[in-house]
């Protein structure tokens, strides 16, 4: 069973006279343990495509299915268990919450998932283990590097063990020796078995995916799979 | 491929997709989202220490004023009752009274010992009776020392009537009354005041010029309504006429209990019937006496008490309206900064009740902190208010007005919380996540 499968997925917005088609009729399947980049300049509607897939957002027609299950359809309530079961969101600015320390912010999805304290603590230490910050857990977000704040943000993303893993230019605000890290760290991640979505504008993030779809005003225009990673160098 | 299915050393992330099955979820939502929402409540009110201080100032103030007040007042009440109960509920005290017309027209009514005998025959179901006749202040010295002091003229049955009793020494005799001995009982202040001996009994004091041997010492009474009990001479009735000279007709007050406090109104109506006769007046005249129970004072003056307490109360629940709309103006504030963060929150699954809550319970929160704080203070204000006016009763803290005081601070956070919780509650994910 498909992780993602969108059939016809369109969001349209009406401004004035005028319809915006953001998405256009979209059809995409993402399997279990893909690294899809989905890639495109501004205005090619890869937002409004990582906020339908993030279930953020919801399509004016069309059908979502996560994990076999329609979501176009769900209510606030319901898409807000989605987010937190199934979707892990990572996002260019971080958006850790500035006043929690680091482990704080990764204990935070649990709450919502109704994970008592204890609990909570130790799932977001093991995590903050994964991505190598338990020694920064009661740090708060000020206090941490750009590279070290988007490893929190990655452990906060993957706490509640989702089906996908959602990033947003997680290396728009990083520069290039912590971009390598972090795109190692989804790496590990990928082998280690996670469902990983990306979207980027650059070229050398899309690299390191498994397959690459290109979006042009609200449409695939290119869909193609890399060459395994070792042979191209 | 399966997640689980693979097979990585140290993959948390593939065996946090195992074990999430097994991660526990917690039993009574609720509760949890209760715990969970002052947990953050209280996260977010220190963070943002002095802020969270200055919200809560409007709510610390209201309460503060109203437990200080409410407290002053009370204690006031409470001590009121107190010499009230001394009093005896079953006293009635008779008075001549003088409208403000006849006042003017030069005509004085006065109680007569006459009345005092009428009274004392012809009414059944009277404990005791005493007259006491009053001079208003005089001058008491005893050796250098001068003073001044309540003189009153009285008998040996005020002593069950005014509950007074001596501390050492004798009180009036009726024996003193018939043979009008030249003898005094003093209270404590002026004992004080002429500087005389711890225990004064058959020390000599002068009054009007005329030596009294003191034969007793009251019990202290303390002041009721800034008069001093204990500022008090006590002389026969019978030597107190004389000493005032031959005024042709001397003004009396009559003071009795009755035996039955059933008897009461009865009792009261019979005094009234016999006064309007013996005193001559038509059906049409009004009483040119006034008969008082010490009931009927107590009540009068408790409702005077309330009255304050209440208008002070609603002066000070105004008070308490504008820190609530302090409250929500600095919440609403709080929700425009924290937008992004509600996005993000949103994103990682927090639902409507979990913002909502959180920003409720914050603002709850900071009332009832607010309110405690507010408590504290108050009640320290009323203590240290009570305890500076020299002769005002200790402050006394009723339970009603503590819970009144942290109920009205959970409303007002509750009413006040309300409308910026919704607001925070209803943004949308994708644009507070856009907000800057």
């Amino acid at each position: 069973m498909s992780v993602i499968r969108l059939e016809q997925v369109s969001k349209h917005y009406v401004m004035g006279q005028h319809v915006i088609k953001a998405v256009d009729g979209i059809d995409l399947t993402i399997e279990r343990n893909e690294y899809v980049v989905i890639i495109g300049s501004s205005g090619s509607g890869k937002s409004t495509m990582m906020n339908i897939i993030g279930c953020l957002d919801t399509p004016t027609s069309g059908r979502y299915l996560l994990n076999g299950r329609n979501v176009a359809g769900l209510n606030e309530g319901e898409l807000a268990d989605v987010r937190n079961q199934e979707i892990g969101f990572i996002f260019q600015s971080f958006n850790l919450l500035p006043r929690m320390t680091a482990l704080g912010n990764v204990m935070q999805p649990l709450i919502y998932a109704g994970v008592p304290l204890a609990d909570r603590r130790r799932e977001a230490m093991r995590y903050l283990e994964r991505v190598g910050l338990a020694d920064r857990a009661d740090h708060l977000p000020n206090q941490l590097s750009g590279g070290q704040r988007q490893r929190v943000a990655i452990a906060r993303a993957l706490v509640t063990g989702p089906s996908i893993l959602l990033a947003d230019e997680p290396t728009g605000n990083l520069d290039s020796q912590t971009t390598v890290e972090i795109l190692a760290l989804f790496d590990e991640l990928h082998a280690d078995g996670q469902t990983i979505v990306l979207v980027t504008h650059e070229p050398d993030v899309a690299a390191h995916g498994e397959r690459v779809i290109r979006l042009r005003d609200g449409r695939i225009v290119e869909d193609v799979r890399n060459p395994p990673r070792g042979a191209t160098g | 491929m399966s997640a689980d299915a693979t097979t990585g050393t140290n993959a948390p992330a593939a065996a946090g997709r195992g074990a999430r099955a097994g991660i526990r979820r917690t039993r009574s939502p609720l509760w949890f989202a209760v715990t969970e929402g002052v947990r953050s409540a209280l996260h977010s009110i220190r963070a943002h220490a002095f802020r969270s201080f200055l919200t809560a100032l409007g709510i610390i103030i209201g309460v503060a004023s109203v437990i200080a007040m409410v407290s002053i007042i009370q204690g006031l009440s409470f001590a009121i009752g107190q010499q009230f109960q001394g009093l005896g509920s079953n006293s009635i005290t008779v008075a001549a009274y003088t409208p403000i017309e006849e006042r003017l027209q030069g005509r004085i009514a006065r109680l007569t010992p006459d009345d005092l005998d009428l009274i004392s025959h012809r009414v059944d179901g009277i404990e005791s009776i005493t007259p006491v006749m009053t001079s208003g202040i005089g001058q008491v010295r005893y050796g250098g020392q001068t003073a001044s002091a309540q003189i009153l003229g009285t008998t040996y049955t005020f002593q069950d009537v005014a509950q007074y009793y001596t501390l050492s020494g004798r009180f009036l005799s009726d024996s003193d009354n018939d043979t009008r001995r030249r003898v005094a009982v003093i209270g404590e202040t002026v004992r004080e005041n002429l500087s005389l001996p711890a225990d004064p009994v058959g020390e000599f004091v002068q009054i009007n010029g005329e030596w009294l041997k003191i034969i007793g010492l009251l019990e202290p009474r303390g002041e009721i309504l800034g008069n001093d009990l204990d500022n008090r001479v006590l002389l026969p009735f019978s030597t107190m006429q004389t000493l005032t000279g031959n005024r042709a007709r001397p003004d009396i007050q009559i003071q009795l209990t009755v035996a039955n406090r059933d008897e009461m109104e009865s009792i009261v109506q019979r005094i009234e019937r016999l006064l309007r006769n013996a005193h001559g007046l038509g059906p049409d005249d009004d009483d040119d006496f006034q008969i008082q129970t010490a009931e009927e004072l107590r009540n009068t003056i408790d409702s005077i008490l309330t009255n304050v307490t209440l208008v002070m109360g609603g002066i000070v629940g105004i008070s308490l309206l504008v820190g609530g709309i302090g409250i929500m103006n600095i919440m609403l504030v709080s929700v425009t900064e924290r937008t992004r963060e509600i996005g993000i929150c949103k994103a990682i699954g927090a639902k409507r009740h979990h913002i909502l809550f959180q920003f409720l319970l914050e603002a709850l929160v900071l009332c009832l902190i607010g309110g405690l704080v507010g408590l504290a203070i108050g009640y320290g204000i009323g203590a240290l208010a009570a305890s500076l006016i020299p002769g005002f009763p200790a402050a006394h803290t009723p339970l009603w007005a503590v819970a009144l005081a942290l109920g009205f601070s959970a409303v007002v956070g509750i009413v006040f919380g309300i409308l910026p919780a919704a607001k925070a509650a209803n943004l949308d994910p994708i644009s507070s996540l856009r907000y800057e």
